[in-house]
């Protein structure tokens, strides 16, 4: 069998979304940032949203997150996403908008910014990709280092007497008034992937329904600047991370109590 | 003739704004300037126009809501005083490389650091020579009355939006808390959703097809690129400076000297001249409108038959320096400030111009 006789489209049971460019993402293979934009592209998608989708690129290693996403994008400087967003949303409130971050610009720089728009329960949706280090700068110490954890910058482990504690910023914005829905989730295995694209989904229907602020945070890999190979790093994650980053919704103002 | 109205320099341009069919302010309060964010949101503009007023947690995050805005094609402004707009820096530059149009005031008061709330002149240089980092320039516009307050906010906004420039308005404390009559412009609307497409949609945020999408950055990581990007924000900057260049001669054509001053100080030279020219002295006023681009042209004008020239500041002399850009050493210019929030007299600025200017030139 040739395999121009396995390609045709009635075989196809998967297809890349039109929202990614055609543009080679890029982040290291093995980084879980392609699924996530996967992810939010096709829900956007699914949801026929994307003519009326403002994104928000933040400063990391997803700065060029509008060269992958194909709607209209803004680039914000570092931390500064959700002001961005906020300032969008305010003047189209009709129209989604979402920011995309990771650790260092949503829980470092941008710590004020996301607290407050949280807290003011802006109608829009936060990304948030959390793997516990500055990817693109080269592997230093980030808000969500773990305790112990080496990096450039805390090359003996991450000491929290002297370097402080990791934060956990999704826990955080939950206990806020103003978000609505707040997930922790995974990308590194189809069930988490899964999940994680249900949440996302869930996170822009609440802004459609103008509930308040959606928070989804994304545990993920990187490879890189753990300096691992991608299966051993996905083992590394799950064995120190998820356990300090517990998965799951922590918080849906719908949710049906039993 | 517009409604006339008794009013604060800093209500005038709050109500300005609403007039013009700003959509949304983003700010945070900081004396002398909160006026500003209170007359709006007492006069309920998203009744009266539909705009939105937010008040933000810092500066930061209003000049960052003002990015966005902007990049949707929205008429944004903010406002803020000196250490407000020093945090603001970061988001203009960011502002200038992506060319997104916005109106910035800044009701100065004195520094360095926290300073004084009183009224100062001392940021001419972060707002005319850079602030942020990057080869930029905003449009900034000096108003020495309560009128030109209310004035420049139209003004400023046609500017930012005909270049895609942040523009500033550079006030000082003075002409921010003081009262004067302004006679106000009638309401301009507010922009559709079609008009905004239609307007702006070529380079606007405001939703679009795949493939056929807008985008809004500063970044070009690739040198060469980026070389071009700059040649391109130089050719702007040259179309400004060739074609907007605004001030306000007062009694420069029979004058051997003249006072260059701006803002509170020219209203104060202003007095200068009449104490001056009752003793005979031949006084006049070159008063930038313009502070970027700077009136180079007039000065050397000037600078061909008078006699000297002082520059009059609340600085330690910052503005001095592009009037001795603009005329070498050919003639005498000297500069005179007060600085920290205080506010020289007429006689004062006279006195200085009589003993330092006139007398080593006679």
């Amino acid at each position: 069998m040739n395999i121009e006789d396995i390609i045709k489209p009635e075989n196809l049971v998967f297809k890349k979304t039109g929202l990614l460019t055609e543009k080679p993402l890029s982040y290291c293979p093995g980084c879980g940032h392609g699924v996530a934009h996967r992810l939010v592209m096709e829900v956007i998608e699914e949801m026929g949203i994307e003519e009326k989708t403002i994104g928000i690129a933040p400063v990391g290693c997803s700065v060029l997150a509008y060269e992958f996403m194909n709607i209209d994008m803004q680039q914000a400087a570092h931390g500064r996403a959700p002001a961005v967003a906020t300032g969008v949303k305010r003047v189209l409130p009709d129209h989604f908008v979402f920011t995309y971050q990771g650790d260092g610009d949503l829980a470092a720089i941008g710590t004020a910014e996301t607290i407050h728009a949280c807290n003011r329960g802006e109608n829009i949706t936060i990304i948030f990709i959390n793997n516990g280090i500055y990817g693109m700068t080269g592997g230093q110490m980030a808000p969500t280092t773990l305790p112990g954890m080496r990096s450039s910058t805390s090359p003996y482990g991450r000491d929290v007497a002297s370097m402080g504690h990791p934060l956990k910023m999704t826990e955080l914005v939950a206990h806020l008034p103003g978000t609505c829905y707040v997930a922790r989730h995974a990308v590194h295995t189809p069930a988490n992937v899964t999940k994680t694209k249900k949440s996302i989904r869930k996170a822009f229907e609440y802004q459609r329904d103008k509930k308040g602020l959606s928070f989804v945070e994304i545990v993920s890999n990187c490879n890189s600047g753990w300096k691992m190979t991608p299966v051993d790093s996905n083992q590394w994650m799950e064995e120190n991370m998820f356990p300090f980053y517990p998965l799951g919704v922590i918080k849906d103002i719908d949710a049906k109590t039993k | 003739m517009g409604e006339l109205r008794l009013m604060k320099g800093n209500e005038a341009i709050a109500e300005a704004a609403i007039r013009a069919g700003v959509d949304a302010y983003y700010g945070y309060p900081i004396t002398p300037q909160s006026e500003i964010l209170e007359y709006l949101m007492q006069e309920r503009p998203e009744e009266r126009t539909g705009m939105v007023v937010l008040q933000a947690e810092s500066e930061i995050a209003s000049i960052n809501m003002v990015y966005g805005a902007a990049g949707a094609g929205k008429m944004t402004m903010t406002s803020s005083s000196s250490p407000g707009m020093s945090l603001m820096q970061e988001g203009i530059s960011y502002i200038a490389g992506a060319e997104l149009p916005c109106l910035l005031v800044n009701v100065v008061r004195g520094g360095p650091g926290l300073g004084t709330i009183q009224p100062s002149q001392a940021d001419y240089f972060q707002s005319t020579k850079g602030g942020g980092h990057g080869d930029y320039r905003l449009i900034v516009l000096a108003p020495s009355s309560v009128q030109e307050m209310s004035d420049f906010v139209k003004l400023g906004f046609e500017l930012a939006f005909k270049y895609r420039n942040p523009a500033l308005i550079q006030s000082d404390g003075a002409i921010g808390q003081m009262m004067e009559k302004v006679e106000l412009f009638d309401q301009q609307p507010r922009l559709t959703m079609d008009q905004l497409y239609e307007k702006y949609g070529s380079w606007a945020t405001l939703g679009h097809k795949r493939n056929d999408r807008r985008i809004i950055t500063s970044l070009e990581l690739e040198s060469a690129r980026q070389e071009q990007f700059n040649f391109k924000l130089q050719a702007k900057y040259k179309a400004i400076s060739e074609n907007e260049v605004r001030y306000e001669s007062i009694m420069c054509d029979d004058a051997d000297y003249i006072f260059v001053a701006y803002g509170t100080s020219a209203r104060i030279c202003q007095k200068s001249i009449q104490l001056g020219r009752a003793k005979g002295l031949k006084l006049g006023l070159l008063r930038p409108i313009t502070l970027w681009p700077y009136p180079t042209a007039p000065l050397q004008e000037l600078a061909k038959r008078v006699k000297g020239f002082l520059a009059v500041e609340m600085s330690a002399g910052q503005m001095v320096e592009d009037v001795r850009l603009a005329v070498g050493n050919q003639i005498k210019v000297e500069h005179y400030g007060r600085f920290g929030g205080m506010i020289p007299s007429p006689e004062e600025v006279l006195h200085v111009m009589e003993e330092n200017i006139i007398k080593g030139t006679k």
